[in-house]
C-alpha cells in the first residue's frame, strides 16, 4: 500500500515513523480511538437517558447512535421528537444542526488521494464527526481512510454502548445521578466552542452573543413559542450569516479576484 | 403532520447522512465563496451556544445547579478544553450542587 507513504517531496526524516501500510493505519486508528471512545460513552451515556425521557427503547436507542453518530444532531432529533415536529422541520433542522460536519466533509474532500472510489468516500462520510474529522485531518499527506474506519469502529462502539445502557440502567439511577449526567451533552459543547473562541476575540463576541439571543428567545413573549428546532435555525442563520459578512474568514487559497472584490467594498 | 419515533428516527439519520455525503459527491474543488466559506466557518460555534444556553440552567432540574454547571463548565473549556473533562466537570457539578440545594 505504497499509495500512503508520505510524498517524496515533502519526505522529511522525522516522518519515516508514520505508517505506510493499510494495517499500520488500522492498528493507529484503533489506539487513537480508544480516549474518544471512553469520551463518547460517558457522553452517549446523558443521550440514552434523555433518550428514555422521549419514550424511545433501547434498541431504537442503539439504532438511533448507530445511525445518525452525531452528539448534537441526536439531541436536536430527540428534542424534535418530543416536539412532535413534522417532517419538514426534522428534516430542515437536521441540515442546519448538523451544517458543521458539510464543512468537514468538505475539507476531507481535499484530504482524500483523488483516486479514492466512491464507495470509500460513502463509508467516511458517514463517519465524520468533530473527533474523528479532527484526528483523520490532521495526518500527514493522503488520508487513509482505513485509519477513519478504525477510529470509527471503536469510537462508535462506545457510542452505542453507552446509549443503550443510558437508556437501560438509566431507570435505576436516582434523579440526583439523572440530573447530573443530563448536563453532559452540554458540558461537551462547551469544550468545543470554547477553547476556540478563546483564541479569536470575534468568536467569542460571536458565543456570548448567540447564547444572549437564545436566551432572549426562551423569555420573550412570542418568540417563546417558537420551538427550539427552529430557534436553532433562525438563530444560526442570522447569527453566522451576519458573522461572515462581518468578518470574512482568512484564506490563503482565496482566488485574487474574491479578495480585491472584499478589498473594494472594504 | 408527526410521523412516529422509527419515521422519525429514519428521516432524521438520513438528513443527517446526506449533509455529511454532500460534499464528496458535488465538490469537484474548493468552495470558492468565500461569503459561504464564512457562514460554514461560523455554524458550529453559533449552534452549539444556542443549543446550550438556556438549556443547561433547566436541564439540572434546579437552575441555580445550572448556572453553576455552566460557569464551571465555561471555566474548565477554557482553560484546560478536554471533552471528558469539561463533561464530567458539568456532571459533578449538578451532582454534588443537588446535595446542597
Amino acid at each position: 500500500m505504497s499509495k500512503y507513504e508520505t510524498p517524496s517531496q515533502s519526505a522529511a526524516p522525522e516522518e519515516s515513523r508514520a505508517p505506510v501500510s493499510r494495517g499500520a493505519w488500522i492498528r493507529k486508528g484503533l489506539r487513537d480511538g480508544f480516549p474518544v471512545c471512553m469520551g463518547y460513552f460517558a457522553v452517549s451515556f446523558a443521550l440514552g437517558i434523555a433518550a428514555r425521557n422521549v419514550g424511545l427503547s433501547a434498541v431504537q436507542a442503539f439504532f438511533m447512535s448507530l445511525g445518525m453518530v452525531a452528539s448534537a444532531g441526536e439531541f436536536a432529533a430527540l428534542t424534535l421528537i418530543a416536539a412532535g415536529a413534522g417532517v419538514l422541520e426534522m428534516i430542515v433542522t437536521s441540515l442546519v444542526v448538523n451544517l458543521r460536519y458539510f464543512l468537514m466533509s468538505c475539507s476531507l474532500t481535499q484530504k482524500l488521494d483523488p483516486k479514492t472510489p466512491f464507495w470509500q468516500k460513502m463509508i467516511l462520510a458517514f463517519f465524520v464527526t468533530d473527533e474523528n474529522f479532527g484526528l483523520s485531518s490532521v495526518v500527514d499527506g493522503y488520508l487513509c481512510p482505513f485509519y477513519s474506519y478504525a477510529i470509527a469502529v471503536i469510537s462508535v462502539s462506545g457510542w452505542c454502548a453507552g446509549t443503550v445502557l443510558g437508556v437501560v440502567i438509566g431507570n435505576i439511577l436516582p434523579d440526583s445521578v439523572v440530573a447530573a449526567l443530563s448536563v453532559a451533552l452540554y458540558g461537551m459543547f462547551l469544550a468545543i466552542i470554547i477553547p476556540p473562541a478563546k483564541k479569536d476575540r470575534f468568536l467569542r463576541g460571536l458565543v456570548a452573543a448567540s447564547m444572549a439571543a437564545s436566551g432572549l428567545f426562551a423569555v420573550t413573549p412570542y418568540l417563546k413559542e417558537i420551538s427550539s428546532g427552529f430557534r436553532i435555525i433562525i438563530l444560526t442563520l442570522a447569527l453566522a450569516g451576519a458573522a461572515a459578512l462581518i468578518k470574512p474568514v482568512n484564506d490563503p487559497d482565496a482566488d485574487a479576484e474574491d479578495i480585491s472584490k472584499k478589498e473594494v467594498e472594504a | 403532520m408527526n410521523p412516529g419515533i422509527n419515521a422519525s428516527l429514519v428521516i432524521i439519520a438520513l438528513s443527517i447522512y446526506a449533509v455529511r455525503l454532500a460534499p464528496f459527491i458535488f465538490l469537484k474543488g474548493t468552495i470558492r465563496s468565500r461569503f459561504i466559506r464564512s457562514f460554514l466557518y461560523y455554524v458550529p460555534y453559533v449552534t452549539l451556544a444556542v443549543m446550550t444556553f438556556p438549556a443547561i440552567i433547566t436541564a439540572a432540574g434546579n437552575p441555580l445547579a445550572g448556572v453553576l454547571a455552566l460557569a464551571a463548565g465555561l471555566a474548565v473549556a477554557w482553560i484546560w478544553g478536554d471533552l471528558f473533562a469539561v463533561a464530567c466537570t458539568c456532571c459533578a457539578v449538578v451532582f454534588v450542587a443537588g446535595l446542597f440545594l
